[in-house]
C-alpha cells in the first residue's frame, strides 16, 4: 500500500506533505509534554520492533498465501494514538529512505493512509470504543478487527483518491476503487486476527502494559479540536501557496481544457455520484481547484490531455524522431559524464 | 527469512557507503537534502506523457554515483525491488489509453504506453535520488538537516532512535525466525499461531530493553539530545552544490533538453 513518487502529481503530493507534517508538529508536541518519558526509548524500540515484525511472513489459514503484520493499530493501542503516529511515520521515513518503499515526495500520503488513519480514526473512534478499558478475548477480537478492517479500507480509499487527483495513472477512480478496496478487506481481516492475538498474548504475560485508562472523554475532545485546526491551517497555507503558483502559472491540464474546449471548466454531468461528491467537496474544499473526476470526465480531461501532449510533442514522425534521437544522446552524454568523473576521482 | 536478511544486508550496505569520504559526504547535508528535493519535484512535475524531457535528468544521479563512488548496483536492486509497485499501477494505462500518441513508420505507439513509459521514468529517477541521498549522506546526518530545516525535535529523536534500534531488532527477529525454522523439519512458512507467539515473545523482550534502555539513559542524564558525528557548517561551496544543480533542473525543467539534441541530430542528416 505504499505510494510510489511516480504516480503522484506535485499538487497532491504537497498537500499530503503539508497534513502529515502538520500533524507531526502536532503530535511532537503532545507527546513532549507528557509526564511519561518512558515513552521516549519505547517509541523508538517499538518502532524498529514494527520494522522487524514486518519482515516475518506467516501462511493465512486456507489461501497458500503468506501475510505479515502491518502493526499500525498495535501501535495505536500499546502507545496510544500521539506516539503511536509518531512511530509509524517514522518507520515509513526510513522505509522510504533506504529501501525506496514508498518514495520522498509521497512520504506525506503514506504517513497519512498508513500512520494517522490507524492511530487517529480506527483506533480512537472504533477500537477504543468497542474495546473499553478491560476487553474480554472475544470483545479484543471484534474491536481489532473491526478497528484494522475499517483502517486499511480508509487507507485504500486514501490511495486511490490520491493516485486518481494526481492524473498520472489512468486506471479509472471506479475500477481502481473495486481493485484496492476488496484486497483490503482481506488483509485487514487478518491485520485484526493477528493483532488481537498477539495483544491477548502479551496481556497475559504483562497486564501492566496495557495503557491506563487516564482519557477522560474531556480529555480526547480538546485534542481532537486542535487537530481539526492544525489541519484547517495546514491546508489553507498549501492551497494558498499552490493557488498562487497555479494562478501564476494556469495548470497544463487547464490550459488544454481551455484549449480545446474554449472554456476553463469543463461543464459538470447532472445525474450519477459526481453532483453529490462535488457538492461534498465543496462544502469540504481542501483543495477546490482539483476537482474529482466524475463518470464521464476522465475520458475528456484526457482527450484534451492527449491533444496537448501530441500537438507539442510527436504530432509527425519528424518529431518523433527528434525526441528519441536526443534522448540517446543525451542518455549517452550523462554516462559519459559518469564515466569521465569516476575516471579521475582525486579531483573531486 | 530471505526478506529479513536483504533487508539487514541493505541497511548495513547503505550505512558503509555513507561513511565515505568524497566530496559530495563533505557536503553539508541541508544542501543535499534540498537538492534532492528540488530533483524529484521537477522530475514528478510533468504531464503524464512526457518522457523524452525526464531522459536529461539521469546527468544527476549518473554524476553523484560517479562522484560519490556508489556502485551502480546498489540502486539497480532497489530499482528492481520497487518498480513492479509503479508497474502494477502503469500497466493499466496501456489498456484504459488507447488513442496513438506516436507514429514511426509502420509503427504505432498508444498513449498508453507512453504514460506507463513516463511512470517507468518517473519510477526509476526518483527512486535513485533517495537512495543516493542517504548513500552520500548516512540516515543520522539526514535527521540533523530535516530539523534544522524545521522538522520537530521529538521526532528527529524518535528517528535516530528507531534507527539505532532498527539493527539489533532486525538482528533478533532474524534469530527467532531462523530458530524455528531449523525447528520445524524443512516447513518454510509458519502457522499464525506460532507466529503470534513468535511476535508476541519478541514484542515482551523489545518492551523489557525500551524499559532497561530508560533506566540507562536516566542514569547518564539524558537531555532529549542525540549529538551527531560530525557537526556540518553551510559554506560557499555548499551553496553552489544547491543552486548548480537546482538551476540546472529548472533549466531541463523548461527547456526540453532531449528533442534540442534531437533536433540538432536529425538537423545534420537531413
Amino acid at each position: 500500500m505504499h505510494m510510489a513518487d511516480a504516480l503522484l502529481s506535485p499538487a497532491v503530493g504537497g498537500t499530503m506533505w503539508a497534513v502529515s507534517a502538520g500533524a507531526i508538529a502536532y503530535c511532537s508536541v503532545k507527546v513532549r509534554a507528557e509526564i511519561d518519558d518512558r515513552k521516549v526509548p519505547l517509541m523508538g524500540v517499538l518502532g524498529a520492533f514494527i520494522f522487524a515484525a514486518q519482515m516475518i511472513n506467516f501462511s493465512i489459514p486456507g489461501t497458500g498465501s503468506s501475510g505479515h503484520l502491518g502493526g499500525g493499530l498495535l501501535l495505536a493501542v500499546l502507545l496510544g494514538p500521539q506516539a503511536a503516529f509518531l512511530a509509524i511515520a517514522s518507520v515509513l521515513v526510513v522505509q522510504a529512505l533506504f529501501f525506496a518503499d514508498g518514495g520522498l515526495l509521497s512520504l506525506g500520503c503514506n504517513i497519512f493512509n498508513l500512520g494517522f488513519l490507524p492511530a487517529f480514526v480506527a483506533y480512537p473512534l472504533i477500537y477504543k470504543k468497542i474495546a473499553g478499558t478491560r476487553p474480554g478475548k472475544i470483545r479484543l477480537t471484534v474491536a481489532a478487527v473491526t478497528a484494522a478492517v475499517v483502517g486499511l479500507q480508509l487507507g485504500a480509499f486514501g490511495v486511490v483518491l490520491e493516485t486518481t487527483l494526481s492524473g498520472i495513472s489512468s486506471l479509472p477512480f471506479e475500477t481502481f476503487l473495486y481493485l484496492m478496496q476488496p484486497i483490503h478487506l482481506a488483509i485487514g481481516i487478518v491485520e485484526g486476527l493477528v493483532t488481537a492475538a498477539v495483544l491477548s498474548f502479551v496481556y497475559q504475560a504483562r497486564p501492566d502494559m496495557l495503557p491506563a485508562p487516564a482519557a477522560s472523554p474531556r480529555h480526547t475532545l480538546r485534542p481532537a479540536r486542535a487537530m481539526l485546526l492544525v489541519f484547517l491551517s495546514a491546508a489553507l497555507l498549501t492551497s494558498g501557496v499552490l493557488s498562487w503558483y497555479a494562478s501564476a502559472r494556469p495548470d497544463g491540464l487547464e490550459w488544454a481544457i481551455a484549449k480545446v474546449t474554449g472554456q476553463e471548466q469543463l461543464a459538470e454531468p447532472r445525474s450519477g455520484i459526481f453532483p453529490t461528491l462535488a457538492s461534498l467537496q465543496r462544502k469540504t474544499s481542501f483543495f477546490p481547484d482539483y476537482s474529482l473526476p466524475g463518470p464521464d470526465r476522465p475520458a475528456t480531461h484526457e482527450a484534451a490531455e492527449r491533444g496537448a501532449a501530441a500537438s507539442a510533442s510527436a504530432a509527425d514522425l519528424g518529431t518523433s524522431v527528434a525526441g528519441i534521437a536526443g534522448s540517446l544522446v543525451t542518455l549517452i552524454l550523462a554516462s559519459l559524464a559518469a564515466f569521465l568523473l569516476r575516471k579521475r576521482p582525486g579531483t573531486a | 527469512m530471505a526478506r529479513i536478511d536483504a533487508a539487514s544486508l541493505d541497511i548495513t550496505q547503505l550505512d558503509r557507503l555513507a561513511l565515505g569520504d568524497t566530496f559530495l559526504h563533505r557536503l553539508d547535508p541541508r544542501a543535499k537534502v534540498l537538492v534532492t528535493a528540488v530533483f524529484i519535484i521537477a522530475v514528478v512535475s510533468y504531464g503524464k506523457y512526457e518522457v523524452t524531457a525526464l531522459v536529461p535528468f539521469v546527468l544527476y544521479p549518473a554524476v553523484m554515483l560517479a562522484q560519490g563512488r556508489i556502485p551502480f548496483r546498489v540502486i539497480a536492486r532497489k530499482a528492481v525491488f520497487v518498480l513492479p509497485f509503479a508497474l502494477a499501477i502503469g500497466i493499466f494505462n496501456p489498456f484504459f489509453d488507447r488513442e496513438i500518441l506516436v507514429r514511426l513508420g509502420p509503427l504505432s505507439i498508444n498513449a498508453g504506453w507512453v504514460s506507463c513509459a513516463a511512470i517507468v521514468a518517473r519510477s526509476l529517477l526518483t527512486v535513485a535520488a533517495a537512495i543516493i541521498l542517504v548513500a552520500v549522506t548516512g540516515f543520522p546526518s539526514v535527521c540533523w538537516a530535516l530539523e534544522r530545516l524545521g522538522m520537530p525535535r521529538t521526532f528527529a529523536v524518535q528517528l535516530l532512535f528507531l534507527y539505532r534500534y532498527i539493527f539489533v531488532l532486525v538482528e533478533e527477529g532474524r534469530n527467532a525466525s531462523r530458530a524455528r525454522e531449523l525447528r520445524s523439519a524443512g516447513k518454510r512458512t509458519m502457522g499464525m499461531s506460532t507466529f503470534v507467539s513468535l511476535i508476541g515473545h519478541l514484542l515482551l523482550r523489545t518492551w523489557e530493553r525500551a524499559e532497561r534502555i530508560h533506566r540507562a539513559m536516566l542514569a547518564r542524564g539524558f537531555t532529549g539530545e542525540f549529538h551527531a558525528r560530525r557537526e556540518f557548517r553551510f559554506t560557499g561551496t555548499d551553496l553552489l552544490f544547491l543552486l548548480g544543480w537546482s538551476s540546472l533542473f529548472m533549466v531541463m525543467r523548461y527547456w526540453n533538453v532531449s528533442r534540442i539534441f534531437g533536433n540538432l541530430v536529425t538537423g545534420i542528416f537531413r
